[in-house]
């Protein structure tokens, strides 16, 4: 470990390591609620419409309660994305200075589309009880697309970042000549999108599906908790094996687009062909590789489907080119957990996917609820990995082959830094600790308002004669705009 | 040409932010002073059902301000982040408190946990744009230019504390009246002359620290001071003081709609009339706006971006501050969250 942070701390000025801290801890932070931001809506408005279509009371308590939670998430989600913004300048003013027109438009299309969020959202969470039902509706359909635009600019300037194009160096190496749709619209930008937005859904559902799939196996095997389960995991079940494709498209992309990357990604040192792949392991500076499974042939194949596909190794650019054998090694580790995690629930959808075809019913296994309760927490792992990956693998570039990230570094003294890190690792940890408390009250008062509505029905409870029956509930559907 | 049209956008969103995230932090000043849990307990509902399904959306502005500096003016938005560090670190630490604090205060029951939380919200709603504020100070004394590295005579001269309490007045002023406003629509008579008094309160102070701000400035801020008192700027400052005029008599008629229209119009003006007095400047005298200029490809997509998002989000915005006003805006109450007994639907009360 110390010769991690050696490394680490060998390749700048001494405010360069407390600054990356600070980014990573507080992106990483941020990137926990991403998912929840951009999919949550649409999954709430699935549920939505189908209470309004069908009349089910029990789905329109569901999607008020989704929207109660969103109200608490999207205003965390929004300070922490803000305090990205300051950071930018204030831990990276170098990299704005310079590249700031060049790769900004995207940010520009983001706050506008982060503008339209904010206030849709505003309309849906405090139109339930005066809005007409259907206008309610309505008026949220385009929250989705608002998040999907959001994401469209903030991926654009990270794949701008990995692949830099749409300008030409003067003499004195600034950027002229700037083509905005050339960089916007990057090699990476594709491959990067699809990959985050098909992420974030699959991440979203199956953390809400996780929350009923605890409350089932606690017993609670009633109508709403099944609703809650299987709207959400379906989602989730139908686009896991697509983001399995587009995973392993990405990757291609990577091997194609930032070959160095790629390599630190699969610890490749040497160039040459029939190179095999390594299940983690880990990277000497040497070039050698420490523990690990290793597959003989399988990187080569994967990379280009021939065990004769040359694989450009770490070695093949210089030592300053190129991540560290430490940065390298976290960059593998987070990509095989990745991959490693998406074959596992490759496994869960295909479980639920059989017992549907076959039963036309949830998995009577109780294992199977027990890894559908953790699927949402190793997917908030993968969405970590991901972006670890990624950045990690394109070190120690900001903007790869363009500048570093040591050139890009705030002038700000190392200790100020520190200090800030300090504070803000204190107030993340309150924030989100406090976040966790208020939702964990919120489903207890809730869980303890359904005991108490079942206690009122005394002995002639529905619930233990029918399972899976509507709730005791008026049969018009609630909370949608009665009078108040 | 195009970069005095970004620029007219980046004054637009300041004044936006100015006037519709400058309520919000009036609000939370509000709050600040209210008073014990029992004490302040009117005022405090007050503050929170008026503020709930808009500050979110007042807040963005900011984020779109400094997209527009670093996407439009990357020099401006580099020199100014490198220069005014930790006033700009601070606000940042504040936005975070500010917002996590009101956030989490309403999903809470228990009095201990709505205190912190409230106290975490009120007291950053009076630091951060006190820090903004003295950031935007600093600019304009001309201590900074590109190339200036951070250091904390930049933000702590006259001028800047000056900024920054004005700022912190004007959110106080506009929080007022528009609470004043609030307290009518709500029915709560007890809180329209509770609110209407601090409006006239913070009314005084801004007059008094404006009148010290003219003196602090003439030799602290020249170029500044010169366009305020003169020309154009001139006439603007002086309809923006007959606007808080105005807004002080409408107050006292209990105008409110109308004095909600004067105030943001005096606060609005002032920020308008202090960005044509930096004309040429974004920084006076070291960086024009021609020089902050990114490439002119890009200002016009921006600008393009702009446009399109004005069509898209212009009306959605409308709705927004229209059924908030009209009082359709409700958040769901615990009730519609849970069912009451076998049967029956949550009452709506």
């Amino acid at each position: 470990m110390n010769s991690a942070i050696d490394h680490v701390l060998a390749d700048g000025p001494a405010q360069l390591l407390p600054a990356r801290e600070l980014m990573a801890f507080t992106l990483g932070s941020h990137i926990l609620l991403v998912p929840f931001g951009v999919a949550l809506p649409a999954v709430t408005l699935l549920m939505h419409y189908r209470g309004l279509r069908r009349g089910d009371a029990v789905a329109l308590l569901l999607a008020r309660r989704w929207s109660a939670v969103m109200a608490v998430q999207f205003a965390i989600g929004i300070v922490t994305g803000t305090v990205l913004s300051f950071e930018l300048g204030l831990l990276w003013p170098g990299m704005m200075g310079r590249w700031g027109d060049v790769f900004g438009l995207g940010f520009g299309v983001e706050a506008w589309a982060f503008f339209l969020e904010a206030i849709l959202i505003a309309i849906y969470l405090y139109g339930w009880r005066r809005l007409k039902p259907w206008t309610h509706f309505w008026l949220a359909v385009p929250l989705p697309l608002a998040a999907l635009m959001g994401a469209f600019g903030i991926v654009a300037a990270n794949s701008w970042m990995n692949t830099p194009r749409g300008f030409t160096l003067d003499a004195a190496g600034n950027p002229v000549d700037v083509d905005v749709r050339r960089a916007i619209f990057t090699p990476m930008f594709g491959p990067e999108y699809w990959h985050f937005v098909v992420g974030v859904v699959l991440t979203a559902g199956y953390v809400v599906a996780g929350v009923y799939a605890v409350g089932w196996l606690r017993g609670r095997r009633d109508r709403y908790h099944r609703l809650g389960f299987t709207v959400p995991f379906s989602v989730a079940a139908i686009l896991t094996p697509v983001q399995f494709l587009l995973g392993d498209s990405i990757a291609r992309s990577v091997f194609h687009k930032q070959p160095v990357k790629f390599a630190a990604t699969e610890i490749v040192w040497k160039t040459g062909t029939h190179v095999p792949e390594y299940m983690f392991g880990r990277l000497r500076s040497d070039g050698t590789i420490a523990g690990g499974i290793r597959i003989p042939q399988l990187d080569s194949l994967l990379a280009g489907f021939s065990t004769d596909t040359k694989v450009t190794g770490l070695s093949s650019v210089p030592a300053g080119d190129r991540p560290t054998a430490t940065q390298a090694t976290i960059a593998h580790w987070a990509f095989d957990i990745m991959v490693t995690v998406a074959s596992l629930l490759l496994l869960l959808a295909l479980w639920y996917g059989w017992c549907w075809l076959r039963r036309r019913d949830l998995p009577r296994s109780p294992w199977f609820f027990r890894c559908a309760a953790l699927a949402g927490g190793a997917c908030l792992l993968t969405v970590e990995c991901g972006w670890i990956t990624t950045e990690v693998g394109r070190q120690p570039w900001i903007v790869y082959q363009n500048m570093r990230v040591a050139e890009a570094v705030t002038d700000a003294r190392a200790s100020t830094l520190w200090t800030m890190l300090g504070i803000v690792v204190v107030l993340y940890v309150l924030v989100f600790g406090a976040f966790l408390t208020v939702l964990r009250r919120m489903s207890g008062r809730w869980r303890l308002a359904d005991e108490g509505a079942l206690a009122a029905a005394g002995t002639g409870d529905v619930e233990g004669d029918t399972p899976y029956g509507p709730r005791p509930l008026s049969p018009t559907g609630g909370g949608d705009g009665g009078p108040a | 040409m195009t970069e005095d049209a970004v620029a007219w956008v980046l004054l637009a969103a300041v004044t936006a932010y100015a006037c519709a995230g400058g309520t919000d932090y009036g609000a939370g000043f509000w709050d600040l002073l209210a008073g014990g849990a029992e004490r302040g307990r009117r005022p405090r509902w007050l503050i929170d059902h008026a503020m709930e399904p808009v500050w979110e959306t007042n807040n963005v502005w900011l984020v779109f301000i400094l997209v527009i500096m670093w996407t439009g003016f990357p020099v401006l938005f580099q020199t100014v982040f490198t220069a005014m560090w930790l006033p700009l670190a601070l606000a940042a630490v504040g936005l975070v408190l500010r917002g996590a604090g009101f956030a989490l205060r309403k999903p809470t029951r228990r009095l201990a946990g709505r205190r912190v939380y409230g106290a975490a919200f009120a007291v950053s709603s009076l630091l951060t744009p006190f820090f903004l504020g003295a950031a935007v100070g600093g600019l304009a004394t001309g201590r900074v230019a590109p190339g200036t590295k951070a250091s904390a005579e930049a933000w702590s001269n006259g001028t800047s504390v000056i900024a920054g309490l004005l700022t912190v007045a004007a959110t106080a002023f506009l929080g007022a009246v528009f609470l004043t406003a609030d307290a009518r629509r709500f029915d709560a008579a007890d809180l329209v002359g509770y609110f209407r008094l601090r409006a006239w309160c913070s009314l005084g102070a801004l007059a008094v620290l404006a009148v010290v701000g003219l003196v602090v400035t003439r030799d602290d801020a020249r170029y500044v001071h010169d366009g305020l008192t003169s020309g154009t700027g001139l006439a603007l400052v002086l309809i923006a003081v007959a606007g808080a005029l105005a807004t002080a008599g409408l107050l006292y008629r209990t105008a409110t709609g109308w004095a909600r229209i004067t105030a943001v119009g005096s606060v609005a003006l002032t920020v308008v009339a202090w960005g044509l007095a930096q004309r040429p400047y974004l920084i006076p005298t070291s960086l024009t706006v021609s020089e902050a200029a990114g490439a002119t490809t890009t200002l016009r997509w921006l600008l393009l971006v702009t446009a399109v998002a004005v069509v898209l989000v212009g009306p959605p915005l409308v709705l927004l501050y229209r059924l908030d006003t009209a009082g359709v805006l409700q958040p769901l109450t615990e009730a519609d969250l849970r069912r009451t007994a076998a049967g029956r639907e949550p009452e709506n009360p």
